[in-house]
């Protein structure tokens, strides 16, 4: 069988954003980018998958600028087998990118398609979803756990107050959770390796889908400050601090 | 044209976020109705019938739905959609399980997490683990969105309108429930108690025994850094942050919590934070109101005692 990781490149989760003078956006140039932690996550997983013996293949696939090549070739230097960038000067938002997965799935005709739960950048946590509508698949959302037998993904999925069980029809689509696993570390030689292997590039363009974003960015700002307080002695001082606020009794 | 919020229930009544949602909704000032689906759930429909804002109730009872997968809220949702302008829920697994399908179903893009709608169609949201606020504007004629439920009041109750049926589809061919597991609790629901009390890994496999007095003694519900996960000294589904539960409690006591932008990003709206920590340099006390450099160990069974005291 043949598995479909999708990742992605953001600003590294260590860095905190800086907003463009004017308002209009953040600001990333010349900010370190690394692959979306969850998506590495997605990676992990489809190379144990292919380790027990259920996937014989793993494509991993971005959507972006040539930029972009980076976060492909730490998928490579990670275990996967092929690589595809989908070339986009287009902002990027969920629906356009599931419609543009949509495309490389009819092509590849993958058994399962594996994603992060969310990017760390626009927090949104949908394309998962959209793509699994798109393709009328079974989604298994926030999974922390997959076992593929029988034509069947068993899924368990983090809910709030605990985690839910589905069973699902291949092909289907799952997203990452953080509790799914521990992502290998990339050796050295192994990334000197990625570098050679070549990176299959469609233009997105090409594929006849409206990718066009839905959603106007009208500004970007950063939160009110919130003011550090006091530091308190001891707990009694603590406990008449919290009684002045009025949110003890 | 109305507003059609997707209810979220324990099987007995409405929870706190679904009447949160209903007061976001009403930004659009037209009716808004309630779709609550599940499997005998007429007490529930009795309980949504009642919230103020709400002029009717749509009830799906099946028992396909004891369970409800995003794929069959997803149809249900989209069959139900083209007599709105805007469908919405809080910001829940669930929602963030069902509601990106159901766009992507009716060609339409979704805004998650909204904190402030500006206007109808204009929305403000974190991005960037809360770093950054986004507004954007949606050129879409259908509007498909979550809420945080934090940033909205809860709606009261009032006169109770008129509850209508509606059937379930038949279940999706290529998805089925197995199984679910429920964390057991006497203690409140973590997004909307009043008091939280969260621990980091410094606790170990004392999480439980020093933080669970204290939240007995402020009836507070108790959250977990992912640290202190990932170490397995709590469960998943009380981890608070980017990727786990948001919340904003009158009340915030984080204790052996070093403060990473990533937890910040789940609790730094909350009314009062209480800090207690070791390391007087954690970044934690960069947001919290009162901070207290101490041993947690001593400091808060000394909290729990004095309250106990009182």
């Amino acid at each position: 069988m043949k598995v479909l990781v999708a990742v992605k490149r953001v600003v590294d989760y260590n860095i905190r954003p800086r907003i463009k003078a004017d308002g209009s956006d953040v600001d990333i140039a010349g900010v370190k980018m690394s692959i979306n932690p969850f998506d590495e996550i997605a990676v992990e997983e489809a190379l144990r998958l292919k380790e027990r013996g259920v996937v014989t293949e793993i494509v991993a696939v971005t959507i972006g600028t040539a930029a972009c090549q980076d976060v492909l070739r730490h998928a490579l230097a990670m275990g996967a087998d092929r690589v595809i960038l989908l070339e986009s000067d287009l902002e990027l938002q969920p629906l356009g990118v599931a419609k543009l997965l949509k495309a490389v799935v009819d092509k590849e005709q993958p058994g399962l398609v594996i994603l992060g739960k969310q990017a760390i950048d626009d927090d949104a946590g949908q394309t998962g979803q959209m793509l699994s509508a798109l393709m009328n698949a079974g989604q298994g959302a926030f999974a922390s756990s997959i076992t593929v037998a029988d034509g069947e993904a068993v899924v368990v999925r983090e809910v709030d107050g605990g985690t839910e069980t589905v069973a699902l029809q291949l092909p289907a689509v799952i997203t990452a959770d953080l509790r799914l696993n521990e992502p290998r570390f990339v050796k050295l030689p192994n990334l000197m390796m990625a570098k050679k292997k070549s990176i299959e590039t469609i233009f997105a363009a090409d594929l006849g889908v409206d990718a066009a974003p839905r959603l106007k960015l009208l500004k970007a700002a950063e939160p009110a400050e919130r003011k550090a307080g006091i530091k308190v002695a001891n707990v009694a001082e603590l406990v008449s601090k919290l009684r002045e606020a009025g949110v003890i009794g | 044209m109305s507003v059609l919020v997707l209810a979220e229930h324990d099987g007995k009544q409405i929870k706190k976020a679904t009447r949160q949602a209903i007061t976001a909704a009403g930004a659009w000032n037209t009716p808004i109705h309630l779709v609550v689906l599940g499997h005998g759930v007429d007490t529930v429909a009795a309980d949504a019938a009642a919230i103020a804002g709400v002029s009717e109730v749509i009830r799906v009872d099946a028992e396909s739905l004891q369970y409800p997968l995003a794929e069959d809220v997803a149809a249900l949702l989209l069959e139900l959609a083209p007599k709105y302008q805007v469908i919405l829920a809080a910001n829940s697994a669930a929602a963030k399980n069902a509601l990106p399908r159901v766009a992507a179903l009716l060609d339409v893009a979704m805004i998650s997490d909204v904190i402030t709608i500006t206007a109808p169609a204009t929305y403000v949201r974190p991005t960037y683990a809360g770093s950054v606020l986004t507004t954007v504007e949606s050129i879409d004629a259908l509007q498909v969105l979550t809420v945080r439920a934090t940033s909205f009041e809860a709606a009261c109750n009032s006169a109770p309108v008129s509850i209508v049926s509606h059937a379930a589809q038949a279940a999706h061919s290529q998805a089925r429930f197995v199984s679910a597991t429920h964390t057991v609790s006497d203690r409140p629901e973590l997004a909307s108690a009043r008091v939280v009390i969260t621990g980091g890994r410094p606790l170990e496999t004392r999480f439980d025994a020093i933080l669970n007095p204290l939240a007995a003694q402020l009836n507070a519900a108790i959250g977990a850094t992912r640290a202190a996960v990932d170490a397995g000294y709590a469960p998943n589904d009380l981890q608070v942050g980017q990727t786990g539960t948001v919340v904003a409690p009158e009340l915030y006591i984080a204790a052996g919590v070093s403060g990473a932008a990533q937890h910040l990003a789940g609790m730094k709206d909350s009314k009062v934070i209480v800090a207690i920590n070791l390391d007087p340099d954690a970044a934690i006390f960069q947001v919290a109101d009162f901070g207290l450099v101490a041993d947690l160990f001593e400091a808060v069974p000394a909290l729990t005692a004095a309250l106990v005291a009182e």
